[in-house]
């Protein structure tokens, strides 16, 4: 798959300007939709991000430029939650559960499943949806599997940008990973409300979060708590280690997805006590910022960085910038500054 | 007979117990079978049901759609079972059941018909299959979560070996792991392990009472086996199996008496083998399979049932089955394999097999012990498995492994035992579905409402009791004599225990080796990403309640390996989420796998679910289609339709990218749209 579109690979079939009139209001349209609420906008759209297509790139700008800040009047209404954890800690029950008690109360839900296994040069296995359990005829759900980034528990920049785009018409967007240390970074970056998922009897969490691999999330999970003792004791040792960092934000909670269920309406109001502690636009905005730093460096390299006068130079420019610009406005701040220089 | 020369037997044998797998349509059609089968020699029943009542589902239930009586008989109540059973005397008959996740409640229904008939449940004999380890690794037709369903087998365990004595409460299957791709050594340990997780269940549930009963229940826990054409060393691994499974009674379950140690087992042979292309050559696949079963007296089979010659086509007739039969008739009555004692005892070659599988098996058991035993593993066995069965194709494809008629010989003559109507197959009467929905309708106006509400709700308090104390066949039992139903009984317990989706182990799956076909076809799908915008998605997945998925799990790991992003959505969909997903998911392909024959309905039903949510994509099919119902799917809307004679997954692969690679041309450059 080429990664440099800028220049276009010119092999398009002959009816490509046809096709470009016809597609030209695509990206707004569905920008349009997405900012009115209508849910079903939102598969086409992620097609659109997720396409390298020059054409589509263009309607990913306008797309995008639909949903900035600006044009909504303020930050985009939904909940981004990152979830991430090791294989095998019950994220995929967990997130059933959690879909449940979400869809009962009336709020709409989308998923983005990140896929650790796919890589750069090869294909994916994307099995995460079928161990969700939802009802598909309910159109207030969207699960959608995506491909990694090229780290291990890396975001794939269209997952970045999806989760901002959907947070305009789902009332919460989740976004899946596997992984502890890198993945629980990444989340970070683009989540509102971090959420690590632990099994009972791991050190792992344990260990990064003393070592400081880890930054310290906003709740952590306990799962499998019909396992008792053990699931007590986890959470016990995690709380102790939170304490002796000073860290006292991090609510600890042990929940059971089997039924019967226990601690996923706890689970449900902690996440909504975490964001209004939280200062969302400030997160956001720090998002949208690092996402086109990303973006920038992914499709113009070092050099591109260093024609702006370098990483830092790069970041103080982002800073100066109107905090209602999307992404892709602030690539082109830099792409600007290349030019210039 | 240590120093009696004698090279014969004193007296011959007595044959082993024949059996043919049947069932179809509904219980009066199969009791039809039934006895035309004992009419021409049969020795016992061996009963097939159909997917909905194998996993738990009355036939108006959605996902009974398109199954109901297709690859086996529907069992929905007791009316079902005494007309299933009706003027076969059930205190004389030896019947054995395939049925798993619901084995329990069928178990109960025999039960109460034999009470029907005056029969007491303690004169029964049979088996249930009741393996769910295996159902799990895969089959597909399981019903609840791991631990419940063990819990449901203890519990079986430790009720017959009361109440139901000479009964065989489960048949460990090696049989189905060899279908999804096992060399000998992982079925001889898998099926091993599997056991040892059953023993140590039913050594938990019985308590105290275990010193007392262990042994009785070690000597009635019986295999149900494969058996494919490398029949030498096939019978070597049964060998194998009996000298690991008497060391594990007598080491791990301090059972003594000889007797109890036997290692039992019925066979039903390959099927995995058999072809599409030249079918007729399946026979004597078939024969030499046999033989694996039956040539060496010290690891004997004592219940066979042979596939049909027309397997790989479709469901076989009732004289395909009979052409089975008496396969099995020559060689137990016409040969003289039965007059000699083992004819393998002292020889080197065969000596030397038996040591080679059982080394390779204690390691590959010792790996699942690792893992926590076989529940535990069921993750690492799965991969494993996945992981064999495509080293197998790529033999095929490659032409390592000869398969005559298929990949070598291929020149054949037009054959004249697949030139009818209907092309040498069985086709169920599509009218048939909705008899039964209506008959189980009907069943549950008439019965006695309260009686069945009460019996349900006992169910639902014994299902949830503190520390399982209480034993589920009681009120199993109960429900069945009260008038409920397969689905009822599996609802109460769903609502109880939660429902459950195995392991898929294609996610763990290593990466093929790449070869020149593979890089070709990498080629040709990163073109095609180039000209999408992306990666190419494909949506993999089984509509209805067939759980036999290890031709979409192969299909999904190529899909994989030659660069697609591939979402594999694993079995018992319904259309309506095959179209969400593929709506949700953005996928350019959907690719279904269908065995169970249910393809006319539930493709065109996929079809209509897909259009109903906008989903404009190419759908192709694989599966066991016979080639008269190709061209009714094509006209459905289907894009292609692949059958067991494409066994090289490349030219799938090739030709699923050239299907996207169209459609985009006439879609213009980007197929993202507006849906």
């Amino acid at each position: 798959m080429s990664d440099s579109p800028s220049t276009g690979s010119g092999e398009r079939p002959p009816s490509a300007n046809e096709d470009q009139q016809r597609k030209d209001s695509v990206g707004a349209t569905l920008g349009k939709r997405l900012r009115e609420r209508d849910l079903s906008a939102a598969p086409a759209t992620l097609n659109l991000l997720e396409s390298s297509a020059p054409a589509d790139r263009e309607q990913t700008a306008e797309l995008l430029r639909e949903l900035s800040p600006a044009a909504l009047g303020g930050e985009a209404p939904g909940h981004i939650v990152g979830v991430t954890g090791p294989p095998g800690a019950g994220k995929s029950t967990l997130l059933s559960a959690l879909l449940h008690s979400w869809r009962a109360s009336g709020k709409s839900v989308a998923m983005l499943a990140v896929d650790p296994s796919s890589k750069r040069s090869g294909g994916s296995l994307l099995g995460d949806r079928a161990r969700i359990d939802f009802d598909p005829a309910d159109r207030a759900v969207l699960i959608r599997s995506t491909a990694a980034g090229e780290r291990l528990g890396g975001l794939a920049p269209a997952t970045r940008v999806a989760a901002q785009a959907l947070a305009a018409a789902f009332d919460v967007v989740v976004i899946e990973t596997v992984g502890v240390g890198q993945a629980e970074t990444e989340v970070a970056d683009v989540a509102d409300t971090v959420v690590v998922v632990v099994q009972p009897g791991s050190g792992d969490v344990l260990q990064f979060l003393k070592s400081g691999i880890m930054e310290t999330p906003d709740v952590l999970v306990v799962t499998k708590a019909d396992l008792g003792q053990i699931a007590l004791a986890t959470r016990r040792d995690l709380s102790a280690a939170l304490r002796s960092l000073g860290t006292k934000a991090t609510r600890v909670l042990a929940v059971s997805s089997l039924p019967p269920p226990q601690g996923i309406d706890e689970l449900v109001s902690a996440l909504e006590e975490q964001r209004t502690i939280a200062d969302i636009a400030a997160r956001r905005l720090r998002a949208r910022r690092s996402g086109a730093l990303l973006d920038f460096a992914a499709e113009h390299g070092e050099r591109g960085l260093r024609a702006v006068g370098g990483r830092h130079t790069a970041e103080q420019l982002l800073e100066q910038q109107d905090p209602g610009l999307d992404v892709q406005a602030l690539v082109r701040v830099l792409e600007t500054a290349v030019a210039k220089a | 007979m240590s120093s009696d020369p004698s090279a014969r037997l004193p007296e011959r044998d007595r044959p082993w117990m024949m059996r043919t797998y049947a069932g179809h349509s509904t219980a009066k059609a199969s009791n039809e079978l039934y006895r035309g089968n004992l009419a021409k020699g049969q020795t016992g029943l061996s009963v097939a049901f159909d997917l909905p009542t194998q996993t738990g589902y009355d036939p108006d239930d959605e996902l009974a759609r398109g199954e109901v009586g297709k690859v086996g008989v529907p069992v929905v109540h007791r009316g079902d079972m005494a007309a299933l059973m009706d003027g076969i005397p059930l205190d004389e008959m030896n019947t054995s059941m395939t049925i798993n996740a619901t084995a329990a409640w069928l178990l109960a229904l025999y039960i109460v018909a034999a009470e029907d008939q005056g029969v007491e449940q303690r004169s029964l004999q049979g088996t249930t299959q009741n393996d769910i380890i295996k159902e799990f690794l895969a089959r597909g037709t399981y019903a609840f979560p791991p631990a419940p369903s063990m819990r449901l087998i203890a519990d079986m365990i430790a009720y017959t070996v009361e109440h139901v004595p000479k009964w065989n409460p489960i048949n460990i299957c090696s049989y189905h792991l060899q279908e999804a791709g096992a060399t000998p050594v992982q079925e001889i340990a898998y099926a091993m392990s599997n056991a040892i997780a059953v023993l140590d269940a039913a050594r938990e549930r019985l308590g105290g009472r275990a010193d007392e009963l262990m042994a009785d229940v070690f000597g009635r826990i019986s295999f149900f086996v494969n058996a494919g054409v490398r029949f030498v060393e096939e019978h070597a691994k049964l060998r194998a199996m009996s000298i690991l499974w008497e060391e594990l009674g007598r080491e791990r379950y301090g059972v003594s008496d000889e007797r109890r140690l036997r290692f039992r087992y019925g066979v039903q042979v390959n099927s995995l083998g058999l072809t599409e292309a030249q079918p007729e050559n399946n026979v004597q696949r078939i024969v030499l399979e046999a033989l694996a079963v039956t040539l060496g007296r010290d690891a004997r089979a004592r219940a066979i049932q042979l596939p049909a010659w027309n397997e790989a086509l479709g469901l076989p007739r009732p004289w395909d089955q009979q052409w089975s039969l008496r396969i099995q008739q020559v060689l137990a009555y016409e040969t003289d394999i039965l007059e000699y004692p083992d004819i393998f005892e002292g020889s080197k070659v065969m000596d030397g097999l038996v040591a080679e599988l059982l080394e390779g098996a204690r390691e590959e058991m010792a790996i699942v012990s690792e893992h926590g035993g076989a529940v535990e593993a069921v993750p690492y066995m799965k991969a494993a498995l996945v992981d064999s069965h495509r080293a197998r194709i790529q033999r095929i494809e490659s032409g390592e492994q000869v398969v005559v008629g298929q990949n070598r010989f291929t020149e054949t003559e037009v054959s004249p035992l697949t030139d009818d109507a209907e092309g040498g197959i069985l086709v169920v009467d599509p009218a048939v579905e909705a008899e039964q929905i209506e008959s189980v309708r009907r069943w549950r106006a008439e019965r006695d409402q309260q009686a069945v509400d009460a019996a349900l709700a006992e169910l639902a308090r014994v299902a949830n009791s503190e520390q399982h104390h209480e034993n589920l066949m009681v009120p199993t039992i109960a429900a069945a004599r009260a008038g409920a139903t397969t689905g009822e009984w599996a609802h109460t317990l769903r609502e109880v225990f939660g429902s459950y989706r195995a392991p898929t182990g294609v996610g763990e799956a290593s990466a093929a080796p790449a070869d020149n076909e593979l890089s070709q076809l990498r080629e040709e799908v990163a073109d095609l990403a180039e000209k999408l915008g992306r990666r190419p998605k494909i949506l993999v997945g089984k509509p209805g309640l067939d759980g036999h998925s290890n031709g979409a799990e192969q299909i999904a790991v190529r899909a994989r390996d030659a660069g697609m992003d591939v979402v594999y959505e694993g079995i018992r969909l319904t259309p309506a989420q095959i179209a969400a997903s593929a709506l949700q998911e953005g996928v350019h392909v959907i690719g279904l796998s269908i065995l169970s024959g249910s393809h006319r309905e539930l493709i065109p039903a996929v079809i209509a679910a897909l259009h109903d949510a906008e989903v404009d994509v190419p759908v192709v099919v694989g599966g066991i289609i016979p080639e008269q119902d190709v061209a009714q799917l094509k006209q459905a809307g289907v894009a292609a339709v692949y059958t067991p004679k494409d066994f090289d997954i490349s030219r799938i692969m090739h030709d699923i990218v050239g299907i996207v690679g169209a459609e985009t041309n006439g879609h213009g450059p980007s197929s993202n749209g507006s849906a």
